[in-house]
């Protein structure tokens, strides 16, 4: 398969036929996907975007660095230095760059520890929601007949049950837990993923190559991975891309509403939610936990937008000049 | 090649067993709605009743007008659809009724190209990998010798090896059609059906295209079923011609005889529209223009489907269906299915049908004008 990465361009000089144009000397040739990193790369907004998005990752990678500069760990209370007398949260100053929480723990760092968390249920649960509904969508749209009917019932179950419900009857049950929180942000998104393939592969199927496969004697699993998938990509990266804030949404969502992970994990949906009874006195102990959810979902959305425009067939002109 | 004594006629027989022959083929297509309580649901007869055959090593060109059921005929040959009714013998072997796995060995000796250079190639896939894919599909060749093998390929239809790991959309349309093309061969297949190979193409690529796959018969020992709206491009490249109309055959001739002895009105029409290889005799050729639009092939006309449309028919061409047979003493290589074929040199310009109103008869049997 072709990995979405930008292939080298090997130029040959001197070894051409008298008909062709300079551009036909090309060896490599260039995968459409090259030709969409190619237009992606000239968006400025979504290059910053996916530098924001690099250093929330380099942040999430690197939290510990963070423990090391301040001292402080993520769930370190500091009763003396981290609470006034009052034993409200400090603002932020020279120890604790961003301020402290109720307990006295350093914002910045719980911040960055948050990110792990933000990250790794953003991807993970995407990336389970985005293989459930390309497998389903696939065969859906591939078998058609019963196959299709029962499928398209199953999504259609999907869709109305009550998310929210749902998840708190599932957290009332087995307790809350990282698993439980990917888990049922998966099994709840990956319908309308389905049905965008589904449509998908519907053309796709009356294509002549996909004839032409079946006329070599491929196998229907082949088909289905070799042929039509390639095929389904472009719209299934620009949903994956735009549903990865939605999930991190969700996942702050969740933990807001103590369905996520169990304190004390440091978590920007858990975060806000201990500082709401705190937003009259502490503005840095919801603004910055805020921010950080607010920047990282702006970012991923400004850089599906641009991998939505770079996959869309009516800017290919752009990359001609 | 006559022989007197009639005792040795089994292993004659086997030795002219045609390659590829066509038993009564028929494929409806089921339209509109699909509910269960529906019970005459619309059926489009997209092929209806077909018989040929094809010896190895020919030419069979298939003519008629688009929407007629050529490709889905095609497609039945191919087995990439399952088959209404009739029979399918490839090589000695009825194919129609084969099962998936039984059917894997017999698609590597029978290929197919489509019409559209564009649709028939992955856009997300290498042309080395899509021309490799006959390889890989049925475990030949290591992954290295697919590679190598492919190259060889690509080389013999006329395309530089070096560009293997290019995309379809960097080649032009006559590039494309060799790729499907070096596809199709690369299992060696014994019959190729080639839908329309050429008509998505400029006239100039046309001509190379036909030329390629000339050399590659002679090389290869290939036969060939030529599909073409387009009744020049078919007499360039056929030993015989059948001729279709509205899923049937209406007339079935070898290519020198099918333009010297037209039989059937329906082919006489085709072939007036092509331009005269001789301008000497252009202003002579009669133009017949035929009347209306291909019938709806969900409800065929009765009799002869050619009826509505043809200039010479007769009242009694709707009543019954003419059966494809030699006519006015042709040989039994040139079937034709009409009641009233044209006798050599017959001007059917002048000729009138009996189902037109009588206003728009110039001169016709009714006589009552002065
Ligand atoms: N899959 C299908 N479902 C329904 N009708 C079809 C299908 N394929 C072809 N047809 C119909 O069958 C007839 C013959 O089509 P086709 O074989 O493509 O003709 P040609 O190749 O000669 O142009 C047409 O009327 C077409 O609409
Ligand atoms: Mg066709």
């Amino acid at each position: 398969m072709t990995a979405p990465q930008p292939s080298p361009t090997v130029h040959v000089v001197g070894a051409s036929d008298a008909e062709e144009s300079p551009d036909e000397r090309r060896i490599q040739g260039r995968s459409p996907w090259v030709l969409a990193w190619g237009r992606l790369r000239r968006d400025r907004i979504a290059m910053i975007s996916l530098g924001v998005i690099v250093l929330i990752v380099l942040i999430a990678i690197f939290a510990p660095v963070f423990t090391l500069l301040t001292g402080h760990g993520p769930n370190d209370q500091y009763r003396l230095t981290g609470l006034s007398p009052q034993g409200l949260p400090v603002a932020p100053n020279h120890e604790f760059w961003l301020g402290t929480d109720d307990l006295g723990r350093d914002i910045l760092v719980r911040i960055a520890y948050g990110a792990r968390i933000s990250l790794l249920v953003g991807i993970v649960a995407t990336v389970i929601t985005v293989a459930i509904g390309v497998v389903v969508g696939i065969a859906a749209g591939y078998f058609g007949g019963v196959v299709d009917t029962l499928l398209a019932r199953l999504v259609d179950v999907v869709l109305s049950v009550p998310f929210l419900l749902v998840a708190i009857a599932l957290v009332s049950i087995t307790g809350p837990s990282l698993t439980v929180v990917i888990l049922v942000i998966g099994l709840f998104s990956w319908a309308s993923v389905a049905r965008i393939v589904r449509g998908q592969v519907l053309s796709l199927r009356e294509r002549e190559f996909v004839e032409a496969a079946r006329s070599l004697g491929a196998s229907d699993t082949r088909i289905m991975f070799v042929d039509v998938l390639p095929n389904v990509l472009a719209p299934v990266i620009v949903y994956t891309s735009l549903l990865v804030p939605v999930v991190i949404l969700t996942e702050a969502t969740l933990s807001f509403l103590s369905l996520g992970l169990p304190p004390p994990t440091a978590d920007w949906g858990g975060m806000i939610s201990e500082a709401v009874p705190y937003y009259q006195t502490s503005w840095w102990f919801v603004i910055f936990p805020g921010a950080a959810l607010l920047i990282t979902t702006l970012a991923f959305n400004l850089f599906g937008d641009g991998v939505r425009d770079a996959f869309d067939p009516r800017s290919e002109r752009l990359l001609q000049q | 090649m006559t022989t007197t004594s009639p005792a040795p006629a089994a292993p004659r027989a086997a030795q002219e067993e045609p390659l590829l022959r066509l038993t009564d083929v028929r494929k409806y297509f089921p339209v509109g709605s699909s509910r269960l309580w529906e019970r005459d649901r619309a059926v489009v007869h997209a092929v209806d009743g077909v018989s040929l055959t094809v010896a190895r090593g020919e030419t069979l060109g298939l003519v008629g007008e688009t929407g007629c059921g050529k490709s889905t005929l095609a497609r039945c040959i191919a087995r990439l659809y399952d088959l209404t009714s009739g029979e399918v013998w490839f090589d000695g072997q009825d194919i129609s009724r084969l099962s998936r796995r039984r059917m894997r060995p017999v698609r590597r000796d029978v290929q197919m190209i489509f019409q559209d250079p564009y649709g028939s190639l992955n856009p997300h896939r290498r042309v080395g990998s899509i021309i490799g894919d006959p390889f890989a599909i049925h475990g030949i060749e290591s992954r290295r010798s697919r590679r190598q093998a492919a190259q060889e390929l690509m080389e013999r239809v006329g395309l530089n090896p070096e560009h293997y790991n290019r995309f379809p959309a960097e080649f032009s349309g006559g590039q494309r059609q060799r790729i499907g093309l070096a596809r199709a061969l690369a299992l060696r297949p014994k019959l190729i059906v080639c839908d329309e190979p050429v008509s998505a193409l400029d006239v100039s690529i046309q001509a190379q295209i036909i030329n390629l796959l000339a050399d590659l018969q002679q090389e290869f020992g290939l036969t060939y079923v030529f599909i073409s709206h387009d009744l020049s491009v078919v007499r360039h490249v056929s030993d015989r011609i059948a001729v279709m109309y509205l899923g049937k055959i209406v007339e079935l001739a070898p290519t020198d005889e099918l333009f010297e002895l037209t039989r059937h009105p329906y082919t006489r029409s085709l072939l007036s529209a092509l331009p005269a290889p001789d301008p000497d005799t252009a202003d002579s050729r009669e133009r017949i223009v035929l009347a209306g639009d291909v019938p709806n092939p969900t409800r065929p006309p009765s009799g002869c489907r050619f009826h509505p449309r043809c200039p010479k028919a007769h009242l009694d061409c709707a009543a019954s269906e003419p059966p494809l047979l030699p006519v006015l003493g042709d040989g039994a290589e040139h079937p034709t299915a009409c009641f009233y074929p044209l006798e050599p040199g017959e001007d059917l310009s002048l000729a009138v049908s009996e189902f037109a109103p009588a206003a728009e008869r110039p001169r016709g049997g009714t006589g009552d004008t002065p």
